[in-house]
């Protein structure tokens, strides 16, 4: 019974890591950089909503509401300014570090702007969730909603990318942006697209991180990016079901870790099953093996 | 265009290192340099070593690694454990050179052994795999205990408490407090010839025979394979070697302050990030232009301590800016037509 | 175009250098006012502790400013930041030498003021870390601290829940990469075992991974623990308290000077914290004038709660002055013989501060007494 208890503790975690995971993986996946900021969007959304929500008195969809529109403003205009530029610098590399730079650019406006003090933000998922086995289980409101949010956001997903002229614009960019815009296909525009989408993930994914962790300090994105970027490479870079399977087994191994080997070491014991699954696995557990050409 | 055994472009990289030094060697001894300009000369020289040893990873060997951080970690826990335990046994000068030989080589196997897995897997894999390794090595260094009493040595990765100590023991590594009291033995002249020695290395290898086979493989894998080029071997040569010269940097880091603790600050992938910016910035397989970065980039927020609470806010600003500038395709265009002029010479490359 | 990057890398480079050596020349000490630097964390993770201490210090020097200086003379003050990193600590250190720094109060972290305590030394300068609570930041004599010291505080906290019957089974919850926190655990854990407290659970989460606390609650939990100690701080603590809420736990939870500010934190469900107990020098809802003139002030220039960390820093800047008034220091005194004279004068002096009344031994080590308090309908009542 205690080891259900602890993996269904790691199914929530990994509900968290898996959303978020899911925003990184499509403008991972499309077009093909790291971005680093992406940690960040989701800090910016959270704040957005906790002023909307907690400041103002606004009921919790307005605050998710607008943190998705700023968010998705935010994630466009950073892709016009700061990494359109250099998507032809020769080397990916160079959008990289852009983005760090972009990253330590709304860590600091936020410091700037809201301060260094924690702030609690209040959960806009308010469902206590349900018990069983006589009270000895319980699962979080928050763990439900949050698997059920990402299930639905990969449907549609998948069904956009697959079914829509659009998604199928995305994947030919993914494959080769030279040939697909021979093929009359709008680079700019798709990766524009791209990056709203991603971004508007980022700001849902940050509600319900919140709502489970409500804590917010303009650091709290950095560490759960680095993670979501983690586990979208477990699953397989650019395979978004991939990315939200990485996202649960990253958290239920953190989360075993901690329990059964050594809380101090949690994170040797993280990285360390990444690089046995990446060893026997190289392309990630969902991921396409691609055959070098001459 | 060769200058005895030398290129024209080498030579230069070492003049102008020759040079700062000379020259900040001379404010100082007329004492128009501030000390807070003196403080930065060891750390500027300690990153610009490990921009030199990442860009062999990255730009020579064409690997993209995130974890640097780490080996430096392993070089400067080694080194500072050496020199901490012996500090009264051994003369200053012998025990910072023992120190460093063996913060190098602890780094260099380091590298070595984690080389073996991580060179197996491509692109963003292999860069994930070693931001884990660096990871996994922050986060060991961070667990261990270690003391001695009159029993001997005691060793925990739990807590403290969990090593048995006698009362009176004398602890040597205490977890997350890390190793406290390393005597304080980098000074600038050593961490110049140390990066000066790091070039030499560096670029030896790049102009030599091993060298050219390393970029042959960065450039067509499966060509260079096919030339019957060792791929495994040189691969593992070059990440090697990029390991122990960041090793190198961390032996300087641990004798430079007395507070070594692995915190993600110094360890962390957020270290390991900031080397990759010295290298990108610099030019990805441009030597000196990686130490340049490396110069540039540590002392700008520095410079900017005026600003006080909108510092590290301009830092972003220039360091996006001065992304663009510097790679963007219409950036270059716009200096070629415009600013041709500046150009003296033609490039010797 | 190599080249011009070149050209434009120099330029860069020179222009630098030129502003460095402008600022330079050496610092006098020959103006007529008391110079005071302060080294913290203002950007990065630890922003929250820096820039209290920095707006605490401001405030206390304002105050003494308006009421006329000491001994006549102004204060002048300057704060660093170091991002929570010893290497930029000393660096600020540098800087603040530079600009003619005499006293300097910080640096706020243990690591940082460790690092910068060497440096202190070599140049006999008088530090005094409000809040760098590790046992090795006094082990210089030209070093003072206003904190408690980390072993003093796990002393207490075992004591104190030994002798009141807190609780007998003890789940701890602490930050295996904080100096801070393990400092504490370590001499708690000593001490609880001299006082027969059974420590039932241990453990750590680190800087990378405090935000999901399931596992340490639910390992408490099953060790049957009556009492969480929790040597952290508030921020932290918000949410374990928040989870164990979530997983209708609901032992005892006790804290050390760290928890300071729990009550603060903006938007934070205060009843979630009835009932935790702490051991704090300083209770941002005490009664007294002095705790009620700073908290309202503070709270008026800066628009946020004081924690423990401002109380201890404020308290820094009365301490010098009081030592300045003690030994007659003036301004133009070398930072060597204003140091020396420090160091006499800190062992004498008493000060009344916000962190109760404090006297210093030779060893750096402030006298005082933590007050166990308790947080009942959101406010602190003392426990005696």
């Amino acid at each position: 019974m205690s080891f259900l208890t602890y993996f269904i503790n790691g199914l929530s975690l990994g509900s968290i890591y898996a959303i978020i995971a899911l925003g990184y993986t499509m403008v991972y996946g499309i077009a093909k950089m790291l971005n680093f900021a992406h940690g960040d969007f989701i800090m910016v959304g959270c704040y957005v909503i906790f002023t909307i929500v907690a400041t103002m008195g606004l009921p919790p969809v307005a605050g998710i509401v607008v943190a998705i529109i700023l968010c998705t403003l935010l994630g466009v205009t950073t892709e016009k300014v700061a990494y359109k530029p250099l998507r032809n610098a020769g080397s990916p590399l160079a959008v990289l570090i852009t983005a760090i730079g972009v990253s330590y650019l709304l860590q600091n406006a936020a410091l700037l702007i809201f301060g260094a003090d924690t702030k609690a933000f209040t959960p806009v998922i308010t469902w206590q969730g349900i018990v069983l086995a006589d009270g000895a289980l319980k699962i979080q409101g928050v763990t439900i909603i949050t698997i059920v949010v990402s299930v639905l956001i990969l449907v549609c997903l998948q069904t956009f990318i697959n079914k829509t002229k659009a998604g199928q614009a995305m994947l030919a960019v993914a494959e080769d942006k030279g040939a697909a815009s021979l093929m009359g296909i709008d680079v700019n525009k798709t990766i524009s697209l791209t990056f709203a989408i991603g971004s508007a993930l980022a700001a849902i994914a940050g509600a319900l991180m919140c709502s489970a962790y409500p804590s917010l300090t303009p650091y709290t994105g950095a560490m759960p990016g680095i993670k979501a970027f983690v586990a979208a490479v477990l699953g397989g870079i650019g395979s978004i079901p991939g990315a939200m399977i990485g996202g649960l087994i990253l958290g239920i191994i953190e989360i075993l870790g901690k329990t059964y080997v050594s809380s101090q070491l949690s994170d040797a014991i993280v990285f360390g099953i990444l690089v046995v699954v990446l060893l026997v696995k190289p392309t990630g557990i969902l991921g396409k093996n691609i055959q070098e050409k001459v | 265009m060769k200058a005895g055994r030398f290129s024209k472009k080498e030579l230069t990289t070492y003049a102008i290192v020759v040079a700062a030094y000379i020259i900040c060697e001379i404010l100082m001894l007329t004492g128009i340099m501030s000390s807070h300009m003196k403080g930065l000369l060891v750390p500027i020289c300690y990153y610009a070593i490990v921009a030199v040893g990442l860009n062999l990873c990255v730009g020579i060997l064409g690997e993209l690694s995130l974890g640097h951080a780490g080996f430096m970690c392993v070089g400067a826990y080694s080194s500072a454990l050496f020199s901490y335990v012996t500090e009264s046994a051994i003369p200053t000068a012998p025990r910072f050179i023992i120190a460093l030989v063996i913060g190098v080589v602890m780094a260099a196997l380091a590298g070595f052994l984690i080389g073996i897995p991580v060179l197996r897997l491509k692109g963003d894999y292999l860069a994930i795999v070693t931001l884990a390794f660096g990871e996994i090595i922050k986060n060991i260094f961070n667990a261990i205990y270690l003391g001695t009493d009159s029993t001997g040595l005691h060793f925990s990765l739990k807590d403290m408490a969990s090593m048995g100590m006698e009362p009176g023991g004398k602890i040597i590594i205490n977890g997350a407090q890390g190793i406290t009291g390393t005597p304080s033995d980098s000074n600038f002249t050593i961490a110049i010839v140390i990066l000066l020695v790091s070039l030499f290395v560096v670029q030896n290898l790049v102009s030599s025979r091993d060298g050219r086979a390393i970029m042959a493989i960065r450039d067509n894998r499966i060509a260079a394979e096919s030339n019957g080029i060792n791929i495994t071997k040189y691969k593992m040569l070059a990440f090697t070697i990029s390991a122990a010269i960041a090793g190198a940097s961390g032996v300087l880091f641990a004798h430079n302050i007395s507070s070594l603790t692995a915190t993600s600050q110094y360890f962390g992938y957020n270290a390991s990030i900031m080397f990759l910016v010295y290298v990108v910035l610099g030019g990805i397989g441009n030597i000196r232009g990686s130490m340049i970065a490396a110069v540039i980039l540590y002392m700008l927020p520095e410079l900017l301590r005026g600003l006080s609470d909108y510092r590290m806010l301009i830092y972003s600003v220039v360091l996006i800016v001065m992304m663009l500038v510097n790679w963007s395709p219409k950036a270059r265009e716009f200096r070629e037509k415009h600013l041709s002029f500046l150009k003296i010479k033609k490039e010797a490359k | 175009m190599r080249v011009l990057k070149k050209v434009v890398s120099v330029m860069t480079a020179s222009a630098m250098a030129m502003s460095l050596l402008a600022g330079c020349g050496g610092a006098k000490a020959s103006s007529d006012t008391f110079k005071i630097g302060s080294i913290g964390p203002a950007t990065g993770g630890g922003a929250a502790y820096g820039l209290a201490v920095k707006n605490a210090i401001q405030l206390a020097v304002d105050e003494i400013n308006e009421a006329g200086g000491i001994s006549g003379k102004q204060v002048e003050y300057k704060f660093e930041d170091d991002e929570l990193n010893a290497e930029k600590s000393v660096n600020a250190y540098n800087t603040l030498k530079d600009w003619g720094m005499q006293f300097l109060i910080g640096s706020v972290t243990s690591a940082c003021s460790i690092a910068v305590s060497d440096k202190t030394k070599q140049d006999n300068m008088f530090q005094l870390t409000p809040s760098g609570s590790a046992e090795d930041c006094t082990k210089y004599e030209n070093v003072f601290r206003v904190c408690f010291s980390d072993p003093n505080q796990g002393l207490k906290s075992a004591d104190y829940i030994a002798d009141n019957n807190l609780g007998t089974k003890i789940g701890v919850i602490y930050d295996s990469s904080d100096v801070y926190s393990s400092g504490i655990y370590q001499k708690f854990a000593e001490e609880a075992a001299v006082k027969g407290l059974e420590i039932v659970s241990a453990e750590a989460f680190n800087a990378d991974n405090k935000t999901d606390f399931s596992v340490q609650i639910q390992k408490a939990k099953d060790g049957g623990a009556d009492l969480i100690f929790l040597p952290i701080y508030y921020t932290e603590a918000s949410l374990i308290l928040q989870q164990a809420a979530r997983d209708g736990y609901a032992p005892k939870f006790f804290g050390c000077d760290g928890l300071d500010g729990l009550t603060a934190v903006e938007n934070f469900d205060a009843s979630l914290a009835e009932g935790v107990m702490l051991l704090t020098p300083f209770a941002a809802d005490a009664t007294d004038d002095l705790t009620v003139k700073f908290v309202t002030s503070y709270k008026e220039k800066f628009g946020e709660t004081p924690n423990q960390f401002a109380a201890d820093a404020y308290d820094a800047v009365y301490a010098i002055k009081a030592s300045i008034e003690k030994e007659g220091i003036t301004p133009d005194m070398k930072v060597s013989d204003i140091c020396d004279k420090m160091k006499t004068a800190m062992t004498e002096i008493e000060v009344a501060g916000l962190t109760g009344t404090i006297t210093w031994d030779a060893s750096g080590e402030p006298n005082k007494e933590p007050k166990g308090v308790i947080i009942e309908n959101g406010a602190y009542k003392s426990m005696e």
